[in-house]
């Protein structure tokens, strides 16, 4: 149905929603608040049965979580690979964006009724594989679409507008399902049944109201060089914009320290109340998502690499807090405001940063393959910071990691990748020489 | 298409939505009709006093159907399938010694479930509440009633999240101080001292010195029977491959479950005995697996839950891995010997 649609060339689009005036900041593209609304119901089901996973595996099913986490790392790189691929699946064929997107999401909700009949570790943990596969698959193109809708001088708003929306469901999420527990008994069954519910809601409307295809008359602006075959992907490394952007994501990826630790230090450090432990990430969400837009359209203004930094900056704030002596009521309200700052000024901008340096043909694979160096650096960022923690203790890894954070913004800084792409960026298409 | 149709399918759609997801809502919540009533066959249980002192009586978390599920309840330990009297006071796990129960219960908030630790005198009547981080596991009290620990489930929070951890605490009864978790104490590891950041602890047992005590210890993908010292605040490892330890009356052999080589995934404990002067590991006559904290009733029975149709029966099993294993009592979980 969508097919059709697109070809037919809804005027919902892209680069035609923005008005031609450009004496008022130009609102956010319609398909970027279909995309939320997408992201937005997706987080709400996919967070439901995050939330309620331990309780069900302990209290319902009477399994041991414990060793469930190994397979972890095997994920990681999976859906590594999976990103990588969905990227490229989506660049072919002009621009299957929103194909590949659906099927991703799709995948993720027809997960949900499967748990309903897995009830033991091994099925269960297929399962949630599938789940992670579907999110490895949609997030790329996704994020291209997110920029393929937007000028790339309203880029950084954009994804700051999906970004909050996204963190908005990932925190009603829970609430929803326990809500269902309270007003059942053992409702686990209804709990995934209604997420099932609510994940189709969101493929519905990114199937009703995100148009498909590349942007009407933008398309043959992609000069035939641009291919989207897999040697062109590759070859995007060698755009100098592009390779100091995924450089410079992965620099600083390497000295990301993993949100687990990031609480589990400050739990220790603070002596915070075991039962305030699971409200911790909370508080990264909520700053985040009050944060997102803010940051995302100073960054249009300033320049996304600016505000890119500055994020990490707030970050080293927050390891240079977690290791300082000072240990003040308000400390654990900084930290977690640091953290989300971090974030709100780091993952959509870094999207946008990204997206000025990626011709269109390309923009799926562009984005891919910036992420996913970033995803495993991050990675490998844990596997060192564990072992550092094992052999050194928590405060030789903290003081390693800030210092490496603190060498590696430096060199990011000097590197200046953003320099050539400054927003308001040069029109589409032109960017790369 | 026009934007109209697109809402129409759209709106449609969730109104069938809606209807699946509010009758999924509407059949879980009438499981509680089902819950409160009796079931016929099921154990006899009445409303009566329970005492944690006193011989010959066996405390356990009632499983049966009916207004009384999930509260402690008290049996003859010589008839335990005889009538039930029930204490009205409810534990998801418990453990008593000496007087003195651990109760591990579910708070429910209006937002999300909390748990909390209750450490109740021989009338069952509160002394101390702890907050407990997580999805309790695993409850014991020590052999004269000074010390209580207890184990719970923490994690979950990224997205699909499956690493979880394993917090334990221990509670000095008599003066409250509370040791929050495990991972503070010094590890020695092999004879040399181990740091790491995955270090999980579960499954504490206790010695009746007020001094020692035994637990699980997982790091680097391996478990550890570990041997604590409260006073010097360091465990030791002294065997692998034991989880959920259970220290005999004369202190001589841990009880626990051993994952073993070759068995299913969902299936994959066994349960063991180590002599803990010789070292040698013994299986148990009990061919199922076995995953729960057994309990000593005497120096040569041991006794531990497996799942049931009311969720969880008694089982008991000779310690020397003779015999065979027996039913105890069916619709029961967390026992204790209190007497």
């Amino acid at each position: 149905m969508y097919v059709a649609d697109s070809r037919a060339g809804t005027p919902a689009s892209a680069e035609g929603a923005v008005r031609p005036a450009g004496r008022r900041p130009a609102a956010v593209a319609p398909t970027v608040f279909a995309l939320g609304t997408v992201s937005l119901v997706t987080d709400v089901s996919s967070e439901m049965v995050t939330a309620v996973l331990p309780l069900y595996l302990v209290a319902g099913l009477g399994l041991s979580p414990l060793g469930f986490g190994l397979l972890d790392g095997i994920h990681n790189g999976f859906s590594a690979v999976v990103r990588l691929v969905g990227g490229h699946l989506a660049d072919r064929g002009g621009g299957r964006h929103k194909r590949v997107a659906g099927l991703g999401y799709g995948l993720s909700a027809l997960c949900k009724p499967l748990l309903l009949v897995a009830h033991s570790l091994t099925p269960i943990g297929i399962v949630l594989a599938a789940d992670r596969t579907g999110k490895g698959l949609r997030t790329a193109p996704r994020d291209a679409l997110i920029s393929l809708s937007s000028t790339p001088e309203t880029r950084g708003r954009a994804f700051g507008v999906h970004r909050a929306m996204d963190t908005a469901g990932a925190l009603l999420g829970p609430l929803v399902a326990f809500l269902i527990l309270r007003a059942t008994v053992d409702g686990y069954d209804a709990v995934f049944t209604v997420s099932f519910c609510v994940a189709v809601t969101g493929v519905l409307v990114l199937v009703l109201f995100v148009p498909g295809g590349h942007p009407a008359g933008t398309a043959p602006a992609a000069p035939p060089a641009e291919r989207p075959t897999v040697r062109a992907a590759l070859g995007l490394l060698r755009h100098r914009d592009l390779r100091r952007v995924a450089g410079c994501a992965l620099l600083l990826g390497l000295a990301t320290v993993s949100d687990s630790f990031v609480y589990l230090l400050l739990q220790r450090r603070l002596d915070v109340p075991d039962r305030w432990f699971p409200l911790l990430p909370l508080g990264t969400a909520a700053a985040f998502l009050l944060l997102a837009v803010a940051l995302g359209r100073l960054a249009d203004r300033v320049g996304r690499w600016a505000v890119f930094l500055a994020g990490h900056a707030a970050l080293l704030l927050c390891y240079a807090l977690l290791l300082a002596s000072w240990h003040g009521a308000a400390l654990p309200y900084l930290v977690l405001a640091l953290h989300g700052a971090f974030y709100a000024a780091t993952d959509g901008v870094l999207m946008a940063a990204a997206s000025d340096g990626v011709p269109q043909g390309l923009r799926s694979s562009g984005l891919a393959v910036v992420q996913t160096g970033q995803a495993l650096a991050r990675f490998a960022c844990s596997l060192l910071f564990g072992a550092v923690w094992t052999v050194w203790g928590d405060r030789a890894a903290l003081a390693g990691a800030t210092a490496a954070l603190a060498g590696c913004a430096a060199f990011s800084l000097l590197l200046r990748p953003g320099s050539t792409s400054r927003a308001p960026g040069p029109p589409e298409g032109t960017a790369i020489p | 298409m026009t934007a109209r149709a697109r809402l129409l399918i759209l709106l449609t759609a969730v109104a069938v939505l809606a209807a699946v997801a509010l009758a999924s809502v509407l059949h879980a919540s009438a499981r509680a009709d089902r819950r409160d009533r009796a079931r016929a066959g099921g154990p006899a249980v009445a409303s009566g006093p329970v005492s944690l002192t006193g011989p010959g009586r066996m405390v356990f978390r009632n499983m049966a159907w009916g207004p009384h599920r999930d509260e402690l309840t008290a049996v003859p330990a010589a008839d335990p399938s005889g009538p039930r009297t029930a204490s009205g006071v409810k534990c998801l796990r418990f453990h008593a010694a000496a007087g003195t129960g651990i109760c591990l219960q579910a708070v429910h908030g209006p937002v999300s479930d909390t748990y909390r630790a209750l450490v109740l005198d021989a009338r069952l009547k509160e002394r101390a509440r702890y907050d407990v981080p997580g999805i309790p596991s695993r409850a014991r009290v020590s052999p004269t009633g000074h010390f209580a620990a207890w184990t719970a489930f923490v994690g979950g929070d990224s997205y699909a999240g499956t690493d979880f951890s394993t917090r334990a605490a221990i509670v000095d009864t008599r003066t409250g101080r509370l040791i929050p978790t495990l991972e503070s104490f010094r590890i020695v590891k092999d004879g040399h001292p181990h740091r790491a950041a995955d270090v999980n602890f579960w499954g504490v047992t206790f010695a009746d010195d007020d001094r020692t005590f035994y637990a699980t210890m997982a790091t680097g993908g391996s478990t550890y029977l570990v041997r604590g010292d409260l006073r010097t605040r360091t465990v030791t490892t002294l065997h692998t491959d034991v989880e959920c330890p259970s220290l005999s009356p004369d202190g001589t052999r841990v009880a626990y479950k051993k994952r073993v080589r070759g068995l299913p995934e969902d299936a994959p404990w066994r349960l063991y005995v180590l002599d803990l002067r010789t070292m040698r590991e013994t299986p148990l006559a009990e061919t199922r697996s076995v995953d729960d904290q057994a309990l000593w009733r005497d120096d040569h029975t041991v006794v531990y839950a497996l799942p049931g149709d009311y969720g969880a029966d008694l089982y008991t099993v000779p310690a020397d891995g003779t015999g065979s294993s027996r039913r105890l009592l069916t619709a029961g979980l967390s026992p204790a010997f209190p007497g």
